[in-house]
């Protein structure tokens, strides 16, 4: 890296002095603040610990882990998070896909459309759930208000075990196709357009250029998408607590509201430790597999999307 | 919603283009009806949205959004908010680029199994960290305290930041390099004076990215923060929620008060945000 006039010992000391000067600041606090407090948490979800004074010391083994699984509060919360994962992938990705297609055809006043789908990504989670918790309002919520125009009954929401998952859910979307679709458009325009007209030149109509072109090659950014939605709803927690903190009656409580009841509300740090033990290896399992078997070839991908479209 | 005729009639194409319009225009609807119905709603009483939800405040209502003006909480908020998102954004950015330029631009043993420790840091999931995080901020001292917030927030940006950065940083030619350091220029020189003005864009796309991160995080300021003058807006959102649950026309102002400054900067920092991620050529 240095000029070449010095004496190459030196040379390579100045580097590694160098490389270790830039690299400290964010080895320190990356290791102190993400490495340290998962490895604390896997240690202390061994132990029965109020979180109050000094190291835990009641040591259960894999107690906690039992007891969790036996809990049908906890099974709740998997089963609640597999309906979102499968919702996202089912309703939202197609969505985001299909508006980001939309959008990349010559329509009128798409940039602001663009703008205006993406506007709620910014807002944050609170104001979100607020804002729905006022239209999705039993009583006299601008939701039920609407449908009794149009002579439907109204809907309990998220006041309803039956309904209340799918009202999140409605919530999510709301707040986050628009950063799919971001992606999605970015990834169309990845691919060269002489690929499209190619195709429609060999006589592929609308469905048939979509289906063995644009999507195949639209393939990375899906994975990435797909990835993005997985791991966002498995620590899905914001949302939840503003909205529902739960309820009814745990119908839509997640990991992430099961944990933080148990650490900071009932003060069972070691019981909490192990639901956010049992979060990190499910990410960490779907993660790894996800990238060993899905996006192998596309590792960067999210990475290369923002690249390249500079 | 993909049928984009090949070379059809104008007529079909006609309808077609019709059909893809409507599709914009409800999904337009369906994001931008419960943002009106806010704006709308902070000027009528609570009373008025439920007898009259759909129509103009009659009369129109400003007290909802003047005593939001007028509270000290609501500005406090504001300047926490930013505070710590301009602090996360600056410490973030400026330790990720100076990592990020050692592994773009040096060679050395281990270099990328640092990386790929950083890079794990992605699917670390802030909630994961959130109990011992808390323990250890209290060992610190740091509860209650803006740096309590400021350093975690940080700290869980770099992975992000640094793969960004690196991608960016790898892409500057060598020469440039080599010409820099043939004038004289030392390593600290060139990503000074060089490297960093060059990914000027670059580093605007993860300080904005920083900063939309931070001003909606929720968690780590809930469980950091017992003090409601260190709350921000978020905090200082659900609260008010609690706080006046049956008076929803209040509520409606104080949260479209509070999307003010998310969609402000949204519309300044939309090319950094968006841009970013989609080319250029979307132009019109």
């Amino acid at each position: 890296m240095n000029s070449g006039r010095r004496n190459p010992r030196s040379r390579a000391l100045r580097g590694f002095t160098t490389i270790l000067l830039f690299l400290l600041p964010a080895l320190v606090l990356f290791l102190l603040l993400v490495v340290a407090p998962i490895a604390v948490a896997m240690y202390t979800s061994f132990f029965k610990w109020n979180g109050l004074g000094g190291l835990p010391t009641e040591f259960l083994g894999l107690g906690n882990f039992e007891r969790l699984f036996g809990d049908p509060v906890f099974q709740g919360d998997l089963w609640h998070g597999a309906v979102l994962i499968a919702l996202s992938l089912v309703v939202q990705l197609p969505i985001a896909l299909g508006l980001a297609l939309l959008l990349n055809q010559k329509l009128r006043g798409r940039a602001f459309y663009r703008l205006l789908f993406f506007a709620p990504y910014v807002l944050s989670e609170a104001i979100t759930g607020v804002l729905f918790m006022m239209i999705l309002e039993p009583e006299s919520g601008l939701a039920n208000q609407i449908l009794q125009v149009v002579g439907l009954g109204g809907l309990d929401w998220f006041a309803d075990q039956s309904t209340v998952l799918l009202s999140l859910f409605l919530v999510m979307l709301w707040k986050y196709f628009g950063f799919h679709m971001i992606l999605y458009i970015a990834g169309r325009q990845g691919i060269p357009n002489e690929l499209i007209e190619a195709a429609q030149i060999d006589g592929a109509t609308g469905w048939k250029v979509f289906r063995h072109v644009t999507l195949p090659l639209l393939g990375p950014t899906i994975r990435i998408s797909v990835f993005l939605s997985v791991i966002g709803a498995i620590q899905l927690f914001d949302l939840v607590w503003i909205i529902t903190d739960g309820g009814p009656t745990h119908s839509s409580e997640t990991m992430a509201v099961t944990m933080v009841q148990f650490g900071f509300k009932r003060f069972q740090v070691g019981y909490a430790s192990a639901i956010s033990v049992v979060m990190f290896l499910i990410s960490l399992v779907f993660a790894l597999g996800y990238q060993r078997f899905v996006l192998r070839r596309d590792l960067q991908g999210a990475t290369t999307v923002l690249r390249d479209q500079r | 919603m993909s049928r984009r005729a090949a070379v059809p009639s104008q007529g079909r194409r006609g309808r077609n283009h019709l059909i893809l319009q409507l599709i914009a225009v409800v999904v337009g609807a369906f994001v931008a009806i419960p943002l009106i119905y806010g704006v709308v709603g902070g000027f009528k009483t609570t009373s008025q949205l439920s007898t009259n939800p759909f129509g103009l405040p009659s009369p129109w209502v400003p007290e909802n959004y003047t005593d939001v003006l007028g509270s000290g909480s609501f500005w406090r908020q504001l300047w926490n908010s930013t505070f710590i998102a301009i602090a996360t954004a600056a410490i973030v950015v400026g330790v990720s680029a100076m990592a990020a330029f050692v592994f773009a631009r040096f060679a050395f043993r281990g270099r990328e199994a640092l990386f790929t420790l950083f890079a794990a840091g992605l699917m670390f999931p802030f909630t994961v960290a959130i109990l011992p995080l808390f323990v250890l901020l209290r060992i610190f001292g740091l509860l209650g305290n803006p740096l309590g917030v400021i350093l975690p927030q940080a700290a869980f940006g770099l992975p992000m930041t640094i793969i960004i950065l690196r991608g960016f940083f790898r892409a500057i030619p060598g020469e440039i390099e080599e010409a820099a350091t043939l004038d004289g220029c030392t390593a600290f020189g060139f990503f000074w004076r060089v490297l960093l003005p060059m990914a000027r864009p670059a580093i605007a796309t993860v300080s904005v990215l920083a900063i939309v991160t931070s001003w909606n995080n929720f968690l780590l300021p809930l469980v950091v923060f017992n003090e409601d003058s260190m709350w921000t807006i978020p905090l200082g959102v659900q609260q008010f929620q609690g706080q006046f649950a049956s008076d929803t026309a209040r509520i409606l102002a104080y949260i479209v008060m509070a999307m003010v400054p998310a969609l402000a900067f949204y519309a300044v920092a939309e090319r950094q945000l968006i841009g970013g991620l989609t080319a250029g050529s979307l132009k019109g």
